[in-house]
């Protein structure tokens, strides 16, 4: 469960007394966002590192607030395309954690069957065109969502997730330049969590600001403080304003993952020092406390949230555990559409 | 369709490979207002082998879209394309540039609907030029058909006659799959019969190109020409060949071939593609496992590229790739037979 003790340092943007200026139901919708990816994934690293989910997984912890912030934009008809690390946008976009729970154990119930795993979550019917291991691999997927959106010509938007280490994919380059030629509506959304595996962004990307870039392929570039969910509602609100009217645009979210890449990482490539300074900007807590100095939101009711979101946690995983595993008679199917 | 001009009917029209592949787009276009062309030069210039010229000037940069020269980009849009609700079709100037494009093709849009458990659909096609013979040299002009083989979900056309052409892309704009669709650069300006009317030929059934009883040549592509002609001058000297053309390497015709190789005892296999890891591997393979295998007469044989880069030289190219001597050659050591001539 979270605790608000420790995020003194974030308390001071609630003590500056900056009203949050929103509905109770949006800053409701956003903090839930980020509390379900959060025990979401506190179970499954839970259940990972007592061997009860094979294979590896890519934890989202300390991101959280980007594909909250993103996604409270979007409904069901916009299209994300994910990563690798993928768990944060399938449920900041709505699909059933029941369902995302099953995928992680294999099961057959799972969003996929069963046959996709942590970095293969979808849900075409949310918008979610769905992870890919291969880094960058989902660009040009986005650009070709915002293509069938310009040539059907509907009111939609792709939100195009993506991390650092991307951003030197040829992958990349080829998306960006192509969207902008086409003035596709696709917002290339970078969360920059400061590493690609092991590898600082400063040793392999020779940019202060990343979002540079943007100016290299004719389009706008904006930065956001990922570790603020109300930062980056309001800036993917303003991008997807923009990307809607005029093409795409480039925002990097400066974040920050707490864990290691993937289960086998042993966070030797950084400092304990770094990962508490950085865990000091938790987005969660400190969201909570800048909702409890707003006024509006008081102690028991951001409990009774905390317990209905770690109430439907749990049951996901219980459900997840009980559902049938898959069968031989599942293994063939699906490669082709009838 | 071969109506006989002796006989009197009337006969079919004739067109070129390319203006067949033009058909079929111009038809699909026509008929499909979700399907699209993308690629490099494909706008007013008509494509880099001219397959696309006039599709531009009737449906429009909306529906002929020229593009940077991207092609990671293109056959990875088209899959996003693919899943939201439109139909594209891709061309890539040559198919050795398909390398650029293969995660998006092997990596994403192959495994995509497996991945995710059967909840999307991607139906793409990426249409592709391939082959040697143009002088171009090693980069553009392999023959890569088993690589993409080799990715499931992916599904393969190597069409050898216009006829063929036309009637298995038809098929392919309308498949809710990705399908590479490997036309054969030599052949754009040769001839052959296709009927006015629309018609669609099947994925996974092969054409008996030629009907024989001593030994069945399994081949695709601009190869059939080359073995029918072989073929030609090996009933000269009494050797009767069966040619059957497999058309789609996946989903694959096995049934056809097994029942040619169980009726004539001999297999003999031609692609242009290098031998090692080639698709006629898989064919012998196949005949191997199957009830074809106790009635043969003679070791299967494959006469294939050879495992050389395609070379520059005329001379050189030519012998890269199987040559009628060659296929005629191996065709009568399989029936014990020398040359006559």
């Amino acid at each position: 469960m979270i605790d608000p003790s420790s995020a003194a340092d974030i308390a001071t943007a609630a003590e500056a007394g900056t009203r949050l200026g929103y509905p109770e139901s949006v800053l409701e919708d956003l903090y839930v966002r980020m509390l379900r990816i959060r025990l979401f994934e506190e179970e499954i690293h839970y259940h990972m590192s007592r061997g009860r989910i094979h294979g590896t997984t890519h934890l989202y912890v300390g991101q959280e607030a980007v594909a909250a912030g993103a996604a409270a934009n979007l409904s069901d008809r916009d299209y994300i395309t994910s990563t690798h690390r993928c768990h944060g946008h399938a449920i900041a976009k709505g699909t059933d954690l029941g369902s995302l729970a099953a995928e992680m154990f294999g099961k057959r119930a799972g969003v996929c069957g069963g046959k996709g795993g942590s970095m293969h979550l979808a849900d075409p019917a949310r918008g979610n065109l769905g992870g890919t291991g291969i880094v960058g691999g989902g660009i040009p997927i986005a650009v070709g969502a915002a293509l069938s959106i310009r040539r059907l010509r509907q009111d939609r938007v792709v939100v195009c997730f993506f991390g650092d280490g991307a951003m030197n994919e040829g992958a990349f380059h080829e998306s960006a330049n192509l969207a902008s030629v086409w003035g596709l509506p696709v917002l290339f959304l970078c969360e920059n969590n400061q590493y690609g595996v092991s590898t600082h962004v400063s040793r392999s990307t020779n940019l202060e600001d990343l979002s540079i870039r943007a100016s290299g392929y004719g389009i706008p570039g904006r930065k956001v403080d990922g570790m603020d969910v109300l930062a980056v509602y309001e800036a993917v609100r303003d991008a997807i304003a923009y990307v809607k009217t005029r093409g795409p645009l480039l925002l990097v979210a400066q974040t920050y993952r707490f864990l290691g890449h993937s289960k086998s990482d042993a966070n030797v490539y950084r400092t304990e020092e770094e990962i508490a300074a950085w865990r000091r900007r938790d987005p969660i807590p400190g969201f909570r406390d800048r909702l409890l100095a707003e006024g509006s939101f008081r102690e028991d009711r951001l409990s009774d949230l905390e317990e209905e979101v770690r109430r439907e946690v749990d049951a996901a995983f219980r459900y997840a555990q009980a559902c049938e595993e898959p069968g031989p008679e599942d293994l063939l199917g699906d490669v082709y559409a009838d | 369709m071969r109506t006989d001009a002796g006989t009197g009917a009337r006969r079919p029209r004739e067109i070129s490979y390319a203006q067949a592949v033009r058909e079929a787009l111009r038809e699909e276009l026509r008929r499909d207002s979700r399907v699209f062309l993308m690629g490099e030069d494909v706008g007013i210039y008509g494509g880099t082998f001219g397959v696309s010229a006039g599709l531009f000037e009737e449906f429009g940069s909306d529906r002929i879209l020229d593009t940077p020269i991207s092609e990671a980009v293109l056959a990875g849009a088209a899959a996003g394309a693919a899943l939201t609700g439109t139909r594209p079709v891709v061309e890539i100037p040559f198919s050795d540039f398909l390398t650029l494009a293969l995660d998006q093709i092997g990596n994403q849009a192959a495994k995509m609907r497996y991945m995710f458990g059967g909840a999307v659909r991607v139906p793409l096609v990426v249409r592709s030029p391939a082959g040697s013979g143009t002088g171009a040299g090693a980069q553009h002009s392999q023959s890569q058909e088993a690589l993409f083989c080799h990715f499931p979900g992916l599904k393969v056309a190597v069409p050898s006659t216009p006829y063929d052409a036309k009637g298995l892309l038809k098929t392919a704009v309308r498949d809710d799959n990705p399908v590479v669709f490997l036309e054969q650069k030599l052949l754009y300006k040769v001839s052959g019969p296709v009927p006015e009317e629309e018609y669609l030929l099947p994925f996974g059934k092969a054409d008996v190109k030629r009907a024989g009883s001593d030994l069945t040549i399994v081949t695709w592509g601009r190869m059939v020409g080359l073995c029918l002609e072989a073929a030609e001058r090996l009933a000269a000297e009494g050797i009767s060949a069966e040619v059957v053309d497999p058309r789609t390497l996946v989903p694959l015709d096995s049934g056809a071939i097994v029942s040619s190789v169980a009726k004539t005892g001999r297999l003999l296999i031609v692609h242009e593609a290098v031998r090692t890891g080639g698709f006629g591997g898989e064919i012998a393979a196949i005949v191997a496992d199957s009830a074809a295998f106790p009635l043969l007469k003679a070791p299967i044989r494959r006469v294939a590229g050879f495992d050389i880069p395609i070379p520059y030289s005329p001379v050189l190219e030519r012998n890269a790739v199987p040559t009628p001597e060659r296929i005629e050659a191996a065709a009568r050591d399989l029936v014990g037979r020398t040359a006559t001539v």
